[in-house]
């Protein structure tokens, strides 16, 4: 150290060790080959271990909804689980994404501040609200308030087939464990597009407004253009975790192996919720099949992340970063 | 289309702290009217009550009167959106909308206007703004490009364009080249000039040599400690508060001794 500064030229040639840059660097570099080392071994394990059932099943995985996977002859499929999940997904989305991002539009712009506080509080509360509790609720208290609104639906807009229902029973539906799922992924989906409308800037906003747009055509012009890429990766994120969710999805479905349009009538099923209520009943190939629905719904979410990075990127110069 | 403002007893407070006091001036359509004075003293937030840009910060407020030709801006049931649509801005960092290309820039604010226009007309207008802001020759083969991807000036040449393109009564100008290299400014300086001929234009700067350069009226805010709350020293043609001014005060700000 003294040396260094006692000659000038050594301390601008020579490499210098500095230990704190290398460490910094090991520790990044390592992180970042170690989340790709773990998605890699899961992806292979779930491969691995799905191989056997595709050879032991006499139906064919992809269109076949029935699932007896020990019997002799194994018969299964994931048509059920994928439709059920895709369905209990989408509602959920249709329900929470307008909803999660009028509420942070609401905290962001709209409300008092002393009102805007309290309310991002509560709302990150929500989103640290365990599964289960979402589940005994939706159960409880959610379903025997929704027959109302399924048997309205069927009344008033049966003639669309998703909303007929021929059973008159109105529980333990799709649709009922959709707005559960909706109520899960509105605080994420909240609370992230509140911390990108947060960081808007400051003369984007009063640009627009000194063009004489109002409250409303500020958010439109500057706001929600700006935070576009940050609510498809809040909404994405969401959807993962409703594609995924599954004790509240079990306890609420009656699992029912067919694919049904009719999602007010009890029944359905997801990937997760499926894994969860026959893993423990189930024989050596039934394990395998279980894990091979996981590898389907392991890609599904791979699949659907990549679209959304695919759209945030497609209009990068526009992206104001 | 250009109209006159006048400021009567205008008293501007941040929530409790009185940032300026008791500002009256007039200023002339048609003419460059520039607001100088150290940090702090206030002109900023004149410019920004007289298009009713000041409340938007929460709990800004003000007291007096702004006419504009003689209809008070503040009078009861007067829409601040209404009031900006007739009073453009032109901020100091050039704030172009960065999810827009250039064209829709422009056309922000004709959009924001509830009737319909042919494609024609609009074409017509980015056209007519962008040469008003001596731009269309740099941009006109890249209109559906970003506006963020133009350089520091041409983002500020398109801010003014966006603002010019509602055919405004008043421009504002806040420091609009205080974030730009000269040669940037001098085209920025040379469009005022232009501007002016169909505009009233008030511009707030801390460059003097640039006040006196683009203004015909020049007013010189001061505030008489920190904390205290600005006031309008004097506000006469340029040629004289820069060769003779009236007070001391004004003197000897221009000519460096403070400030």
């Amino acid at each position: 150290m003294n040396q260094g500064l006692s000659d000038p030229r050594s301390s601008i040639s020579g490499s210098a060790v500095r230990r704190g840059d290398q460490i910094f660097r090991l520790i990044t570099v390592g992180s970042g080959i170690l989340i790709l080392a773990l998605m890699t071994s899961i992806g292979i394990f779930l491969t691995w271990k799905a191989i056997p059932s595709f050879s032991h099943n006499s139906s064919n995985f992809f269109t076949e909804s029935k699932w007896f996977p020990d019997q002799s002859t194994p018969i299964f499929g994931i048509a059920a689980l994928a439709f059920g999940t895709f369905v209990a997904a989408l509602i959920a989305m249709i329900l929470a994404v307008p909803t999660g991002i009028g509420t942070a539009l609401f905290i962001t712009y709209y409300a008092p501040k002393k009102i805007a506080g309290a309310m991002a509080f509560f709302i990150d509360l929500l989103a640290a609200v365990p599964s289960i509790i979402f589940g005994l609720w939706g159960l409880q208290f959610l379903m025997p308030h929704m027959q109302g609104v399924a048997a309205w639906l069927d009344r008033y807009l049966g003639f669309i087939p998703i909303f007929q229902n021929r059973s008159d029973l109105y529980t333990k539906s799709l649709l009922i464990a959709g707005v559960v799922l909706a109520i899960m992924i509105l605080p994420t989906i909240s609370a992230i597009s509140r911390e990108v409308f947060n960081q808007v800037p400051r003369n984007h906003v009063e640009a627009a407004l000194a063009l004489g747009a109002t409250r409303w055509e500020m958010v439109r012009m500057a706001v929600l253009p700006f935070g576009r890429p940050g609510i498809i990766s809040a909404s994405m994120l969401g959807l993962g975790r409703a594609l995924g969710e599954t004790i509240a999805v079990a306890l609420i479905l009656s699992a029912v192996f067919e694919v049904n349009i009719h999602i007010s009538e009890p029944g359905g099923n997801t990937f997760a919720a499926n894994i969860a209520l026959k893993w423990n009943e189930a024989g050596p190939n039934g394990l395998s099949a279980l894990i091979a629905s996981g590898l389907v719904l392991f890609l599904i979410t791979l699949a659907v992340n990549s679209i959304a990075r695919g759209i945030i990127a497609r209009r990068k110069d526009f992206s104001g970063a | 289309m250009a109209k006159r403002i006048d400021v009567n007893n205008l008293n501007a407070y941040y929530g409790t702290f009185r940032a300026v006091a008791d500002v009256s001036l007039t200023i002339e359509p048609r003419s460059v009217t520039a607001f100088i004075g150290p940090s702090g003293c206030g002109k900023s937030t004149v410019l920004r009550s007289l298009n009713r840009m000041h409340e938007v910060i929460p709990g800004a407020r003000i007291e007096g009167s702004v006419a504009l030709d003689g209809e008070d801006i503040y009078g009861d049931g007067v829409d601040p959106v209404n009031v900006r649509r007739t009073i453009g801005m032109v901020f100091q960092r050039p704030n172009p909308f960065p999810t827009m290309s250039i064209q829709e820039n422009v056309l922000a604010g004709i959009k924001l206007d509830s009737g319909r226009k042919s494609k024609d007309e609009l074409s017509e207008i980015v056209e007519r703004s962008l040469r008003g802001a001596n731009l269309w020759n740099e941009v006109k083969d890249r209109l559906d490009r970003p506006g963020a991807g133009l350089s520091g000036g041409q983002q500020q040449r398109l801010c003014i364009a966006r603002a010019i393109a509602v055919q405004p009564d008043v421009l504002l100008m806040d420091e609009p080249c205080s974030a730009l290299d000269p040669i940037s400014t001098i085209a920025i300086e040379d469009l005022i000039h232009e501007l002016k001929n169909e505009y009233t234009i008030v511009i707030v700067t801390h460059n003097m040599q640039q006040a006196a350069r683009v203004s015909s009226s020049t007013a010189f805010f001061n505030l008489a400690a920190t904390g205290e709350p600005g006031r309008l020293v004097e506000i006469n043609p340029t040629d004289q508060v820069f060769s003779a001014p009236r007070e001391k005060a004004t003197e000897d700000y221009i000519s460096g001794r403070f400030g």
